[in-house]
């Protein structure tokens, strides 16, 4: 489990993060939602200690992160898996590689063990055969396979997922959140996904925290969401006519 | 100022931490060494040639003299070739050549999170982003130098051949008479230094680089300017320490 405690955030005069608590369990797709500005993304670089919080503290299974030194840090490092916003797939590598370069310094395996690992991630993301392509050579939609595959290869505990649909048509949308919460479930990750995309929302929202003007604003699921008289998540979740007219089915 | 130094000195640091698994460096530093010296080799050999076939034309030109011996051109080829001209201008146009390509390279990965990510698998990103092309720098540049060098006294001797300016003889001569090894030690010491200060402040310039492509533009003009700079800078301390 992954526990968010009083986290502050401020660059200069800007606070961006305003005391956000939370809990993040094994099993579950945790999504962080909200506006742009609100704050998602650096929640979630404060968490995998890509920024320090100003204040407040990040523990993993108890063991509280933001106090540790870098070296105590590569131990919990090596269990988190995280697919960015655009990929980020090492370009000078092909598929393969990029699977295997965790394997490569965090693990003594052999060469053949290695290859037979990152053949069952590419298997996993209905990518096989595509081991000596380059990023380059990839669509969208692949290319998050990719880092899915990648972000697996060392088994992790915890999955993070910088909004997962960005750039993708809807069809691969609805598939990536489905790898995502398949592998949350087959595995029991801690899975945080922070997205703006509904269909994710109402599709895989096991356990939601919304942010708003860096606060946390709401907590439920995505059975309640579509309930709340919570104005300003209302007004972030129903501003599409499309999610308006779906509403006034429910 | 101070700021941008402390960052410096810090990067440096942390470059030079115990990797995790040397084998996965090793190959980081082989894959930048062929990327560097042999990437670099057909712009040195031209530069060198040209260098110094002008060198010694230009040299002859001046020392029209029925006092001067023309083997007097050969030494002051050899001497200003080894002192200045192949450390220096090679070092200059590495910057552009290499040095541009380090911080594009490295700018590229931060802003589209490749550097991100590396941290978040728990690498040191600065031990093995950097310190590869580093290792690579201090050990490329002075074997560049030394190229340059050798194909800058060919030219020079390619020039007398075909301008007749100097006798072929003379200019052998020339090469061979008084010669003090110290202009190889301030030759090798410069081609270390020089192939420190530009693969470090180029990596510098891209690893600390924010925003997209045009702060990676910028990333690279400023880290090829700021080698520059400072290799002319030592270029003028170790000349004066040395010689």
């Amino acid at each position: 489990m992954i526990e968010v405690q009083n986290i502050h955030k401020t660059f200069g005069e800007n606070k961006v993060l305003q005391g956000i608590t939370a809990n993040f369990k094994p099993g579950k797709n945790n999504l962080i939602i909200g506006g742009s500005g609100s704050g998602k993304t650096t929640l979630l670089k404060c968490i995998v200690g890509l920024h320090e919080p100003t204040e407040g503290n990040v523990l993993y299974d108890g063991h509280n992160f933001t106090d540790m030194h870098f070296s105590e840090r590569v131990h919990i490092r090596k269990e988190i898996g995280m697919l960015f916003q655009n990929s980020a797939l090492f370009d000078s590598m092909t598929v393969e590689e990029n699977i295997m370069f965790p394997l490569n310094l965090f693990t003594d395996q052999s060469k053949e063990e290695k290859l037979d690992r990152a053949n069952f991630c590419l298997k996993r993301v209905n990518l096989e055969g595509k081991n000596k392509l380059f990023p380059s050579e990839l669509s969208g939609g692949m290319k998050k396979r990719v880092g899915i595959a990648r972000a697996i290869s060392m088994q992790p505990k915890y999955l993070f997922v910088d909004e997962p649909n960005s750039g993708l048509d809807p069809l691969t949308s609805i598939l990536i959140d489905e790898l995502i919460a398949e592998l949350t479930e087959e595995y029991c990750i801690t899975t945080v996904v922070v997205t703006h995309d509904m269909n994710s929302v109402m599709g895989i929202g096991d356990h939601i925290i919304f942010l708003y003007n860096g606060q946390k604003w709401w907590e439920g699921t995505n059975h309640e969401i579509a309930h709340t008289d919570n104005k300003e998540l209302n007004d972030f979740v129903f501003a599409s006519k499309f999610m308006k007219a779906a509403r006034e089915k429910l | 100022m101070f700021h941008s130094l402390g960052r410096y000195i810090l990067l440096l640091w942390l470059s030079f931490r115990k990797p995790e698994k040397f084998k996965v460096y090793w190959a980081e530093v082989m894959r930048e060494m062929v990327s560097q010296g042999i990437g670099s080799l057909g712009i040195i050999v031209i530069i060198s040639v040209f260098i110094g076939a002008v060198a010694t034309i230009q040299t002859a030109f001046q020392l029209v003299s029925d006092l001067v011996p023309r083997s007097v051109v050969g030494g002051i080829t050899r001497d200003s070739t080894i002192l200045e001209f192949s450390p220096t201008i090679s070092a200059l146009v590495l910057a552009g050549r290499i040095g541009s390509s380090i911080a594009s390279q490295i700018g590229t990965m931060r802003v589209t999170e490749q550097i991100d990510a590396l941290e978040i698998m728990g690498v040191n990103t600065p031990g093995y982003i950097v310190s590869p092309k580093i290792i690579s720098g201090v050990s490329m540049v002075p074997l560049l130098v030394i190229v340059s060098v050798l194909l800058g006294l060919g030219g020079g001797y390619l020039a007398c051949a075909v301008s007749n300016t100097v006798s072929t003889a003379d200019y052998l001569s020339g090469l061979t008479d008084g010669f003090n090894t110290v202009i190889v030690t301030v030759c090798a010491v410069k081609s270390l230094a020089f192939g420190f200060i530009i693969t470090s402040i180029c990596a510098y310039q891209g690893f600390y680089t924010s925003g997209g492509a045009l702060e990676v533009g910028q990333a690279a003009t400023r880290g090829v300017v700021y080698s520059c700079i400072m290799i002319l800078f030592a270029d003028l301390i170790i000349s004066k320490v040395l010689l």
